[in-house]
């Protein structure tokens, strides 16, 4: 089966549903959302918890009432989607501008798509047990927290009765709270770095709440075991981050949930040649959103990992307008001087990473998260080589994501603006 | 006269809090700004959580559903409220919205489900 329409969304979560909603309000009629789960929402299906859309609705919504609000929007709009349909490839027609995005599903086997444009918000995965750097045989009883999740909030299934989790992300603190209500004991919350990856709130309310203690610059170094795993072995480690013989402490327990991370999903990406950043592994885009291939756009999480669903809506609405222009051939000045944005000192990545000062909007957003802990510092933001302004921070972590917003005006101000750099400093007393 | 050591969650920061109690006279130490000492005093007087869990469904798409309490309960109330959830058993259709307990644990609140099982 074959189709054309304008827009294609990969992805029907957070982040593609607030796109097609803010692209159909920008005028455009040709939609259509693929989404290979059984229903739309995305990763907030499995998040039961409350803490979503603080900043949106100002209220404290559960993971399946906030995409329930963007999902009835999709609906009301009468934007067309298509569920238990999976994309394959994309690639671009021959010569031309539109994409070929290549889909299958039960009822229409394999089908092309032909699109002017499309967005992808495929969202991320968790990354793979390799982070478990252990030799040797694997018992029944180790997961991914989010695949525990999963079980534990879809299917009400527990994986375990007794538990240890290595990595302290949040979905891995949200775990030791849900399975400690549900009668697991969780023993211990291991963190291989001296700081935690996850929300203080999380800490507060996951683990401080039930008592749950957290072991920060510790990891597994053993599992015991055969069938089932009966216990892990937990060190401390320096600052090498390689175990401290002599501090190894033996856990008995029956599961072991692994929280390392998260890893934007972009095989498909990559499939389509798009350019992806090392530091996030997600696609490198300009101040629309847009990535290396004209009319390919992203946002969410597929671009880089959020530890806030609004952002996630803010930036997917940001893209699904500037795809709307894009469309409506009102994306001009590709022309126009373009300005690379860089982190440094401490600031890992920024998104977007270029900018044309005549396409932006009023105000940019410039997101990115900081390598390490830092107290009492300033953010400064240079253009070219003058700093132009400092923001004084008083805590700055890897866990939080953080901002700072470019105007316009400013930028046209300034003469031959060529890049513009965000750095961590020490404040010079 | 009795301390407890809190950590603030109203932002990013985390101030590590003391907060002093002598009968009703409540003082908070260590935070940067109001918010933790509001913080501290609601949480040593009348700490409260909203309370998600799931309840089993039959004859739906899902084996459970998500819920929560419509607004937050006592925190010493939570185990006598995920307990009270276990012998809930839903039919499908289960609606967003939808009352699956009143008054848990005589709280006066009630569990609402958060999606929809159909
Ligand atoms: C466990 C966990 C806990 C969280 N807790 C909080 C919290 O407490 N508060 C908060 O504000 N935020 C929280 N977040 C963050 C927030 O939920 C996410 O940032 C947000 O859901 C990301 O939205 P997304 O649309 O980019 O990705 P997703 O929600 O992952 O959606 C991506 C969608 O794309 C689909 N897809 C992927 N590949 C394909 C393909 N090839 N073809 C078709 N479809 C495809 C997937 O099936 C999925 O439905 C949490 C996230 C996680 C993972
Ligand atoms: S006391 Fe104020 S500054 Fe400190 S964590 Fe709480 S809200 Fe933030």
């Amino acid at each position: 089966m074959n189709r054309t329409t304008d827009l294609v969304i990969i992805g029907g979560g957070p982040a593609g549903l607030a796109a097609a909603v803010a692209a159909r309000k920008a005028g455009v009629q040709d939609i259509l959302i693929l989404e290979r789960d059984r229903e739309l929402g995305g990763i907030l299906n499995q998040c039961i918890h409350n803490g979503f859309g603080l900043h949106t609705f100002k209220e404290e919504l559960t993971g399946p009432e906030y995409a329930g609000r963007f999902i009835a929007q999709v609906q009301e709009a009468e934007i067309p989607y298509l569920l238990n349909t999976m994309v394959v490839d994309i690639s671009a027609t021959a010569g031309g501008k539109t994409k070929i995005v290549t889909a299958m599903n039960k009822e229409d086997g394999l089908m092309n798509i032909e699109a002017r444009a499309v967005i992808l918000a495929m969202g991320c995965r968790e990354r793979p047990r390799g982070a478990l750097n252990i030799p040797g045989y694997r018992p029944a009883g180790i997961y991914s927290a989010g695949t525990a999740q999963r079980f534990v909030n879809m299917e009400g299934r527990m994986p375990g009765r007794e538990v240890v989790i290595l990595g302290s992300g949040d979905i891995g603190l949200i775990m030791a709270r849900r399975m400690t209500l549900e009668g697991a004991k969780v023993k211990v919350v291991a963190e291989l770095m001296p700081y935690s990856g996850g929300l203080k709130r999380n800490i507060v309310q996951c683990l401080d709440d039930f008592g749950i203690p957290l072991k920060l610059s510790t990891t597994v170094i053993d599992i015991k075991g055969k069938e089932r795993v009966e216990s892990v072995t937990l060190a401390k480690v320096g600052p090498d981050r390689k175990p401290i013989p002599g501090t190894e402490e033996e856990i008995p327990c029956d599961t072991l949930l692994l929280s390392c991370g998260l890893i934007p999903e972009n095989e498909l990406s990559g499939m389509a040649g798009v350019t992806l950043s090392p530091v996030t592994s997600g696609p490198v885009v300009n101040e629309s959103f847009e990535t290396n291939i004209e009319g390919v756009f992203a946002c969410g999480n597929v671009l880089h990992v959020h530890d806030l669903v609004d952002y996630v809506s803010e930036e997917a609405t940001a893209a699904g307008g500037r795809a709307a222009a894009y469309l409506k051939g009102e994306l001009e000045g590709e022309g126009s001087q373009e300005v690379t944005i860089k982190g440094e000192g401490g600031v890992r990545y920024t998104v977007p990473s270029t900018l044309h000062v005549d396409r932006m909007t009023d105000k940019q957003v410039v997101r990115f998260r900081v390598g390490n802990v830092y107290q009492n510092c300033d953010l400064a933001v240079y253009f070219n080589d003058t700093c132009i302004q400092k923001l004084h921070k008083k805590v700055m972590a890897p866990g939080e994501m953080e901002q700072v917003i470019l105007l316009k005006n400013k930028l046209q101000e300034t003469e031959n603006l060529t890049n513009i750099t965000i750095r961590v400093e020490q404040p010079t007393a | 006269m009795e301390t407890r050591e809190l950590t603030c969650i109203g932002c990013p920061l985390g101030c590590a809090l003391t907060v002093t109690m002598n009968g009703e006279d409540i003082t908070v130490t260590g935070n940067t700004c109001p918010r933790g000492a509001e913080y501290a005093k609601k949480e040593v007087t009348d700490p409260r959580r909203i309370v998600t869990s799931t309840v089993r469904v039959t004859g739906g798409s899902l084996p459970a559903v998500s819920v929560k309490t419509k607004s937050d309960i006592p925190k010493g109330k939570i185990e006598d409220c995920i307990l009270a959830l276990k012998n809930v058993s839903l039919t499908a259709p289960v609606h967003m919205g939808d009352v699956v307990l009143s008054n848990v644990a005589d709280t006066g609140v009630d569990v609402i489900a958060t999606k929809n099982i159909l």
